[in-house]
C-alpha cells in the first residue's frame, strides 16, 4: 500500500484545479442563482489568454521564470473581460427572465465560445503544447511531484486566502454577501448590485484562468474543449461542497479528486469488483460519492454555513 | 450569520441543479455537424458523388482531414485523367466527429442523395458500427480506410465463427486480428520486454486491440502486469501512471487513439516509469509526438500497411498530394483514403462500361458487386478485398520514436 500517499497527492492535486474553476460556479450561483454554464469556457480561454502571451507577446525563448507571471496576468486578463463581456450581453438582459433563459442561454455560449476559438485561434483544431517550467521532478519521501505541479500547489492555498479575505474583509466583499442574502434589500442599503454581479463573474474567471494556467502546466497542452468536462466536473464540486459556499467549492473540489485517484486506484483491488475499477469508472464513482452526500446532506458538504433566505 | 456565513443560497434550487447538469450531459453529443463539399468542377455528363464521412473536427481532425483531402486527390485525378468517359465525380464531406450519433446521421443523408454511389470512411470503428446497416439496407457500398476492428468484416464471433454481416462494407485497412498479435510478437521478441501493463480507452477499436494483443503475449510467454481502462474525455491520467509505475511493468500497451495516448505516456513516464509505450496504429501520428513530448524517444506503434513513403507506388500520390497544396499531411489513412475512392472509382466504371455507357438504374446495387471483384494496383500496393470484404494485403509496420519522427523498423505480417 505504499502506493497511497503518491495517490492522495494525485487527487489532491486534480481536485485543487477542480477547486479553482468551482469556485467561479459557486459565486455566480451565490449571488445571482445563475449556472453559468459558459464558466468551463472561461477557463479555457484563460488557458488560450496564457498561451498567446508566450507565443505571441513575448520574445521566444523568455525564461519561464519571467513568462510565467506574465502569462498568468495574460489568462486572467482574457478569462475575465470573457465573463464580464458575457454578463454584460448575454446574461444582464436576462435578468428578468425565467431561471431557464439564462441557463439556455449559457449552454449556447459554452458552446458558441468552443467553437469560436476552434475557427480562429491558430492551430486550435489540434492540441497546443504549453510552455513547460525546466527541472526534473521532485522526490519527497516515495511520493514524486512533477515541476509543473508546483504552481498548483502554491498557487490554489494562497487564491483561497486571498479570496476568503476579499469576501470577509473587505468593503465589496461584505457588499457580495448582502447581496447574496437579499439582493433588494442591498440596493435599497446602497450596495451597487449590478456592480457587485460584474465583480463576481470577474473574480470567478480570475480563479478559472489560475486553474487554466495550472491546467496547462499540469498537462503539457490546452485544447478548445478543455474546458467542458472540467468545468462539469467542476461544477459537481460546486454542489458537493455546497453550493453558494466559496469553502465549500475548495473542499468539494478537493474530495471529488481524491475520491477519483483512490477509486481508479483501489476499487479493482476489491475481489469480485475487478471490472468496476478502472479509471473509466472513477467518474462513475465520484457521481454516486455525490449522490450519497446529497442524500444525506441536501445542502451539500459545508452547506449548514449557508442560511436560506428569509 | 454574517461575518461567518458567506454567500447564501436557496436550497431547492438543487433540484434544478440536477435537471440543468443532465442538460449539461447531452450537450456533449449534441453539437452540430458541418458541412464541407469541395468537389472538382463538372464538366458535363453525369455527375457520380463518393461521399466521405471522417472527424473533420475535434481532436481527431488530423487523420479525418488527410482522409478527405486523399479522396479530393483522387476525385480530381480521375476526372483529369477521364478514367470513366461521360462521368464527373465530385466528393462530399461529412463530419462524424468521431462520434457514432453524427456518423449515423451522416450515413442517412448520403443515402438520401441518390448521385452518392458510394462512400469512403468512417475512420472510427465504433462509427463504422453506426452506419454499416443504413448502407447495407440501401445497398450503398462503403469502403473505410482505417477501420480495424475485426467484428465489423466478420462478425461478433469473428474468432471462433466468421460470419459476413453486411455485404456494403468493405476495407482497405489491415485487422486488428492481424495488428494486436503482431504488435505483441514485436513487443516481446524483438523489443525483448516481458512484463506489460495494459490500458484501453474501452471504444470498439481501442478494447478491441489491446484483447488481440494480450492473447498473443501471453502464448508467447509474456506477463500482463496490470491492465487498466482510462476514460477518453479526461486529461489527468495520474492515477494510472501511479499504478504503472508501481507495477513493475516495463511496456505499456495501449489501445486507442493518440489524443489520450499522448498525455498518458507523458505523465507514465513522469510518473518515474522505465516503460516503452506501444501502441496501434491510431497513435502512429506526429501528434503522439507531440503531445508526447521528449520522453517519447523509442516508443512503438504499428500501422497498416507498408511505410507509404517507401512504395514505389505511392510516389505519384505523394507528389500530387504535395502539388495540389493541402494544407494538412494525408496522415496515416491518405494512401488508404486514395485507394478507397479509386476502388469506388474502377467499381463505377466497370458498372458504366458493362451497361453501355451509362448508369443503370439499379446503380447503387451494381457498385456494391463490382467493388468485391475490384482488383487494381493502388498507392498502397495491390488493392482487392476477400469474401469478408477485407483488404488481401495484410502488410504490416512497426514504427519507433527516433529524433522526433515515426521511424519504420520492421515490416511484415503476422503469421500465427
Amino acid at each position: 500500500m505504499n502506493e497511497l500517499p503518491q495517490q492522495l497527492v494525485n487527487g489532491l492535486l486534480l481536485g485543487s484545479m477542480y477547486g479553482l474553476v468551482a469556485i467561479g460556479y459557486t459565486m455566480v450561483y451565490g449571488i445571482v442563482q445563475l449556472i453559468n454554464f459558459a464558466h468551463g469556457e472561461i477557463f479555457m480561454t484563460g488557458g488560450f489568454g496564457a498561451l498567446t502571451v508566450y507565443l505571441y507577446v513575448l520574445p521566444n525563448g523568455t525564461s519561464m521564470w519571467v513568462a510565467l507571471p506574465l502569462m498568468l496576468l495574460g489568462a486572467i486578463i482574457v478569462a475575465t473581460t470573457v465573463a464580464v463581456g458575457a454578463e454584460r450581453f448575454a446574461y444582464r438582459p436576462l435578468r428578468g427572465a425565467p431561471r431557464l433563459a439564462p441557463l439556455i442561454t449559457a449552454i449556447g455560449l459554452s458552446l458558441a465560445l468552443q467553437q469560436a476559438v476552434w475557427a480562429w485561434y491558430p492551430d486550435a483544431k489540434e492540441s497546443i503544447n504549453f510552455p513547460q517550467i525546466d527541472g526534473g521532478p521532485f522526490e519527497v519521501g516515495n511520493v514524486t511531484v512533477q515541476t509543473g505541479d508546483i504552481f498548483l500547489l502554491i498557487a490554489a492555498p494562497i487564491s483561497m486566502a486571498v479570496l476568503a479575505y476579499f469576501v470577509l474583509k473587505t468593503r465589496t466583499g461584505r457588499g457580495m454577501q448582502a447581496t447574496a442574502q437579499d439582493p433588494d434589500t442591498a440596493k435599497l442599503m446602497g450596495v451597487n448590485t449590478d456592480r457587485i454581479i460584474v465583480i463576481a463573474f470577474a473574480l470567478g474567471a480570475a480563479f478559472a484562468a489560475i486553474g487554466a494556467v495550472a491546467y496547462g502546466l499540469k498537462y503539457g497542452q490546452v485544447q478548445f474543449r478543455m474546458g467542458f468536462i472540467l468545468g462539469l466536473k467542476a461544477f459537481t464540486a460546486a454542489v458537493l461542497g455546497g453550493i453558494g459556499n466559496i469553502y465549500g467549492a475548495m473542499l468539494g473540489g478537493l474530495v471529488l479528486g481524491v475520491a477519483e485517484a483512490l477509486s481508479t486506484a483501489y476499487i479493482s483491488d476489491i475481489p469480485g469488483m475487478e471490472q468496476f475499477g478502472s479509471q473509466s469508472w472513477a467518474n462513475v464513482w465520484a457521481f454516486v460519492l455525490l449522490i450519497l452526500v446529497l442524500l444525506f446532506r441536501p445542502q451539500g458538504l459545508l452547506g449548514e454555513r449557508v442560511a436560506d433566505r428569509a | 450569520m454574517p461575518g461567518k456565513g458567506l454567500l447564501i443560497v436557496r436550497q431547492r434550487s438543487l433540484i434544478a441543479i440536477t435537471a440543468a447538469l443532465a442538460a449539461g450531459a447531452l450537450t456533449l453529443t449534441a453539437c452540430g455537424s458541418r458541412d464541407d463539399d469541395s468537389g472538382s468542377d463538372s464538366g458535363g455528363g453525369t455527375t457520380v458523388v463518393i461521399g466521405v464521412d471522417a472527424p473533420l473536427t475535434g481532436d481527431l481532425s488530423a487523420l479525418g482531414l488527410g482522409i478527405k483531402n486523399s479522396a479530393d486527390l483522387a476525385v480530381k485525378t480521375a476526372n483529369k485523367d477521364k478514367v470513366v468517359d461521360g462521368i464527373t465525380f465530385k466528393i462530399e464531406a461529412l463530419d462524424d466527429q468521431a462520434q457514432p450519433s453524427a456518423g449515423q446521421q451522416n450515413a442517412t443523408s448520403f443515402v438520401a442523395n441518390k448521385d452518392v454511389l458510394g462512400v469512403v470512411g468512417p475512420l472510427n470503428s465504433s462509427v463504422a458500427e453506426s452506419m454499416q446497416k443504413v448502407f447495407d439496407d440501401a445497398k450503398l457500398v462503403e469502403v473505410s480506410p482505417a477501420n480495424t476492428g475485426p467484428a465489423l468484416s466478420q462478425g461478433a464471433d469473428w474468432q471462433t465463427n466468421k460470419v459476413r454481416t453486411y455485404k456494403s462494407y468493405f476495407r482497405t485497412a489491415t485487422t486488428d486480428a492481424i495488428q494486436g498479435p503482431f504488435a505483441a510478437q514485436y513487443v516481446f521478441n524483438d523489443a525483448k520486454k516481458k512484463n506489460v501493463f495494459v490500458i484501453d480507452d474501452k471504444k470498439t477499436y481501442g478494447a478491441g486491440l489491446a484483447g488481440t494483443f494480450t492473447d498473443e503475449f501471453k502464448k508467447l510467454g509474456g506477463k500482463v502486469v496490470g491492465t487498466e481502462h482510462i476514460d477518453p474525455d479526461t486529461k489527468d491520467f495520474s492515477a494510472v501512471a501511479t499504478k504503472v509505475k508501481n507495477s513493475g511493468a516495463d511496456a505499456v500497451y495501449y489501445g486507442g487513439e493518440y489524443p489520450q495516448a499522448g498525455p498518458l505516456a507523458k505523465q507514465i513516464k513522469d510518473a518515474g516509469a522505465k516503460i516503452t509505450f506501444a501502441g496501434g496504429d491510431a497513435i502512429y501520428s506526429p501528434e503522439y509526438i507531440k503531445l508526447a513530448g521528449s520522453g517519447s524517444k523509442g516508443d512503438i506503434s504499428t500501422s497498416v500497411g507498408a511505410p507509404i513513403e517507401e512504395l514505389a507506388s505511392a510516389k505519384e500520390f505523394i507528389a500530387n498530394y504535395e502539388a495540389e497544396g493541402y494544407k494538412e499531411a494525408y496522415e496515416a489513412y491518405g494512401g488508404y483514403a486514395y485507394d478507397s475512392v479509386w476502388a469506388i472509382i474502377e467499381a463505377v466504371k466497370k458498372v458504366v462500361e458493362d451497361n453501355d455507357g451509362e448508369l443503370p438504374s439499379d446503380a447503387r446495387a451494381k457498385v456494391t458487386e463490382a467493388v468485391q471483384n475490384v482488383s487494381f494496383d493502388g498507392v498502397t500496393g495491390k488493392v482487392s478485398f476477400d469474401e469478408y470484404g477485407d483488404t488481401t494485403n495484410k502488410q504490416l509496420t512497426v514504427y519507433s520514436v527516433e529524433n522526433g519522427v515515426w521511424t519504420p523498423v520492421k515490416s511484415g505480417t503476422y503469421t500465427g
